[in-house]
C-alpha cells in the first residue's frame, strides 16, 4: 500500500539532497494533520534554509525577519488564539541574532511550539560558524576549528530553557527510522501542549547538513550519532512522560 | 459630546482603541511611556492585547504577526527604540501589511535626551530601514490632531497596505488639551483579504516580500507609491496669498510659526505659513500657486534642518533659509528675529 503524502507538502520541498530538513517539514505536516489541525495552523518561518518553505509548504507562512519568528508567532497566537502557531527555524536564526526573542517567548511561556533545526552551522549563508557548532568543527568562519577559548562553549538552549516554567522540552533526531518515531512524538507532544494550553513548547532536532559539513548524507547521519549527540542529548527535558 | 481634557501620549493611546486597534506591543521609552502605561489597562478592558515587550525589535515583530492575522496593531517608541524598529517596519512594508507606529520625537542622535526635537525627520521619512519602500507620515500639531490623524493612520495603512507613522514630539505628546474622541468602531479582523486564519489546502497564504511573486515588482511599487503622492498629501496655509516669505513647519514648530506670521505682519513683514500635515508626501502642493513668494524659511527644531532639502526642492529652488532650533520650544521672537535677518538680507541660504 502506498503512504498517502501530507496534503500541507503539496509540491516537492527545495532542500538539499541528504538534508534533514526535508524529514522534519515531513513529521510536522503529519502531526499537524493527525491532531486535525492542518488546515488551521500558521506558521512563523525564519530567515535561512526555512526560508524556502513558503513556496513548498501548504500553511498559512509568515517570512519573519531574520530571529524574530517567535516573536512574529506571538503576535499570530494573540490575536488567533484558536489556531495552531509555530515558528520553524535554524539555530543559527533562533540561538545567535534571535536569541533574545527566542528566549523570552519562552520566559513569558508563550502558547506557541518552536520547531528549531539545529545543524551546528549558518546553513542557507554557506556553512559559517553558528552558537551550537562543536568545539574544534571547523566552518567558513571557524577555519581552524571553533576555538572555544574565543567564543565560548556551543550553546544548549533546551538546558537554559529547563530552568524556565515552560510546558513541554525535548530534542530529537532523524538519523534513522527508530530516532525519526521518536522525533515525530516529540512534535506531536508539543503541538499538543499548545492545544491544551499548556504554554510554550520547544522541539529542538538535530540535522545533519552534508552540503556544508563536507560529508556525505549518510556520514552526516554518522556525525551526529557519533558527535554531535555527545554535546547536545537527546530526549524529553520538560513535560515528557504520558 | 463633551471634551476631555487629556494628555497627548494618552490621547494617541484612546484614539487606537477607538480606531478598532486591539493589538499593542511595545516598550518603555520617555517621553512615550505614558501610551504603554494607559494600553495596559484599557487593552484589557476592551478584550485587547496588550504586551510590554523585552525590546523594540520584538514590539515591531509581534505587530508584523498581529498584522498578518488581520488585527489592526500598532507600537510607539521615541528615537533610539525608532531606529530599532526599523528593520521591521521594512519587512511589513515589503510584505504589504497594515501597521501603524507612533514616533514621539527627542532631541539629539545616539541616547539623545528626553527634552523634545524634531531630529527623526530623515529617519521616518526618508525610510530608516533598508530598501525601496516609502511609510506614510502624519505629523500632528496638537492632542486633538494627534487623535483625528492616528483615525485616518489605521485607515490609510489598510488601504495602502503599508506601515504609516504618526511623527510626534515631546512637547505634543506630553501636553494636556481639551479633546473630542470619535465613536468606537469594530474592526472585524477575519474581513481583511489577507488576514491568517489557517487555510483550506494546497496553496498557502504567503506573507513575505511581494518582490518574489510580483513580476512587475518595480513598476508596480512606483505605481504605488505614486498614487500615494497625488492623494495622500495633506498641509494647512495661513495667509500665503500675498507672502513675500513663508514658514514651512510641522508639528509644534508650527505653533510657534502660526503666532510668529500674526507679529511679523504687525511690523510690516509679509510672512506666511504653510504646515505640512503629511511630511510624506511632501505637500508640494502646496507651492504650486506661491509664484509671489520670494524666499521660503524651514523652521524646525533640528540642528542639521532636516526638512529643508524637501522645502527647496518644492520651491523649485528658491531662496531658503534655515531656521533651527533644539532642546527646547522657540520663543516666538527668536524666529521672529530670524524673520527680520531674512527680510534685511542679512540671513545666510542653506546653498
Amino acid at each position: 500500500m502506498e503512504k498517502r503524502r501530507s496534503e500541507i507538502l503539496y509540491v516537492d520541498h527545495k532542500f538539499c539532497p541528504g538534508c534533514g530538513h526535508g524529514i522534519v517539514n515531513r513529521l510536522v505536516a503529519e502531526v499537524l494533520e493527525e491532531m486535525n489541525e492542518d488546515k488551521g495552523a500558521i506558521c512563523a518561518v525564519a530567515v535561512g534554509c526555512s526560508s524556502l518553505m513558503p513556496d513548498t509548504y501548504g500553511v498559512d507562512i509568515v517570512q519573519s525577519q531574520h530571529g524574530r519568528a517567535a516573536a512574529v508567532a506571538v503576535g499570530l497566537k494573540r490575536c488567533r488564539p484558536d489556531n495552531m502557531i509555530f515558528s520553524y527555524q535554524g539555530d543559527g536564526d533562533a540561538l545567535a541574532i534571535g536569541f533574545s526573542e527566542t528566549m523570552y517567548a519562552a520566559i513569558r511561556n508563550e502558547n506557541i511550539t518552536v520547531i528549531l533545526i539545529n545543524n551546528n552551522n549558518f546553513g542557507m549563508t554557506g556553512g559559517q560558524m553558528s552558537p551550537t557548532t562543536l568545539e574544534n568543527q571547523r566552518t567558513t568562519t571557524s577555519p581552524y576549528g571553533r576555538d572555544v577559548s574565543i567564543t565560548g562553549n556551543p550553546l544548549d538552549v533546551i538546558k537554559l530553557m529547563s530552568t524556565l516554567d515552560v510546558a513541554y522540552l525535548a530534542r530529537g533526531t532523524m538519523t534513522d527510522i527508530k530516532e525519526i518515531t521518536k522525533t515525530k512524538k516529540y512534535i506531536r507532544k508539543a503541538f499538543e501542549a499548545q492545544k491544551n494550553k499548556k504554554g510554550y513548547s520547544l522541539v529542538e532536532i538535530l540535522s545533519p547538513c552534508p552540503t556544508n559539513w563536507g560529508m556525505t548524507p549518510l556520514n552526516a547521519c554518522k556525525q551526529i550519532n557519533q558527535t554531535v549527540q555527545t554535546v547536545y542529548p537527546l530526549g524529553e527535558f520538560k513535560g515528557g512522560g504520558k | 459630546m463633551t471634551k476631555k481634557l487629556m494628555k497627548g501620549n494618552d490621547a494617541v493611546a484612546e484614539a487606537a482603541i477607538r480606531s478598532g486597534c486591539r493589538f499593542f506591543a511595545g516598550y518603555p521609552i520617555t517621553p512615550q511611556s505614558e501610551i504603554l502605561e494607559y494600553l495596559s489597562w484599557r487593552m484589557p478592558e476592551v478584550g485587547g492585547v496588550f504586551l510590554q515587550t523585552e525590546s523594540e525589535i520584538s514590539g515591531i515583530s509581534m505587530v508584523y504577526g498581529a498584522a498578518a492575522a488581520g488585527a489592526r496593531a500598532f507600537t510607539s517608541s521615541s528615537g533610539p527604540g525608532f531606529s530599532l524598529m526599523q528593520e521591521g517596519i521594512s519587512y511589513i512594508a515589503s510584505a504589504e501589511l497594515p501597521c501603524v507606529v507612533v514616533d514621539v520625537q527627542r532631541y539629539g542622535s545616539g541616547l539623545a535626551d528626553i527634552y523634545t526635537g524634531q531630529g527623526d525627520y530623515w529617519q521616518a521619512v526618508k525610510n530608516g530601514g533598508h530598501g525601496d519602500y516609502r511609510c506614510l507620515v502624519y505629523a500632528p500639531n496638537s492632542v486633538q490632531e494627534t487623535v483625528d490623524l492616528m483615525v485616518v493612520a489605521f485607515d490609510k495603512a489598510e488601504e495602502y497596505r503599508n506601515p504609516v507613522l504618526l511623527l510626534s514630539d515631546a512637547s505634543i505628546a506630553q501636553m494636556m488639551e481639551p479633546v473630542d474622541f470619535p465613536e468606537m468602531k469594530n474592526h472585524d479582523q477575519d474581513a481583511l483579504p489577507w488576514a491568517m486564519k489557517g487555510k483550506g489546502v494546497g496553496q498557502n497564504k504567503r506573507h513575505t516580500s511581494i518582490m518574489y511573486y510580483n513580476l512587475d515588482y518595480d513598476n508596480y511599487l512606483k505605481n504605488k507609491y505614486d498614487k500615494m503622492v497625488e492623494n495622500e498629501q495633506r498641509w494647512e496655509e495661513v495667509q500665503t496669498e500675498d507672502a513675500e516669505l513663508v514658514l514651512v513647519a510641522y508639528g509644534i514648530s508650527s505653533r510657534i510659526c502660526e503666532e510668529v506670521v500674526e507679529s511679523a505682519r504687525k511690523e510690516g513683514m509679509k510672512v506666511g505659513l504653510i504646515r505640512p500635515i503629511t511630511l510624506y508626501p511632501f505637500p508640494v502642493k502646496a507651492f504650486e500657486n506661491l509664484e509671489h513668494v520670494k524666499y521660503f524659511a524651514s523652521v524646525e527644531m533640528s540642528c542639521l534642518s532636516q526638512m529643508i532639502e524637501d522645502v527647496v526642492m518644492a520651491s523649485r529652488c528658491r531662496p531658503t533659509y534655515p531656521i533651527r532650533g533644539g532642546m527646547k520650544v522657540y520663543e516666538t521672537e527668536e524666529i521672529l528675529s530670524a524673520v527680520r535677518d531674512i527680510f534685511a538680507g542679512n540671513a545666510k541660504e542653506v546653498y
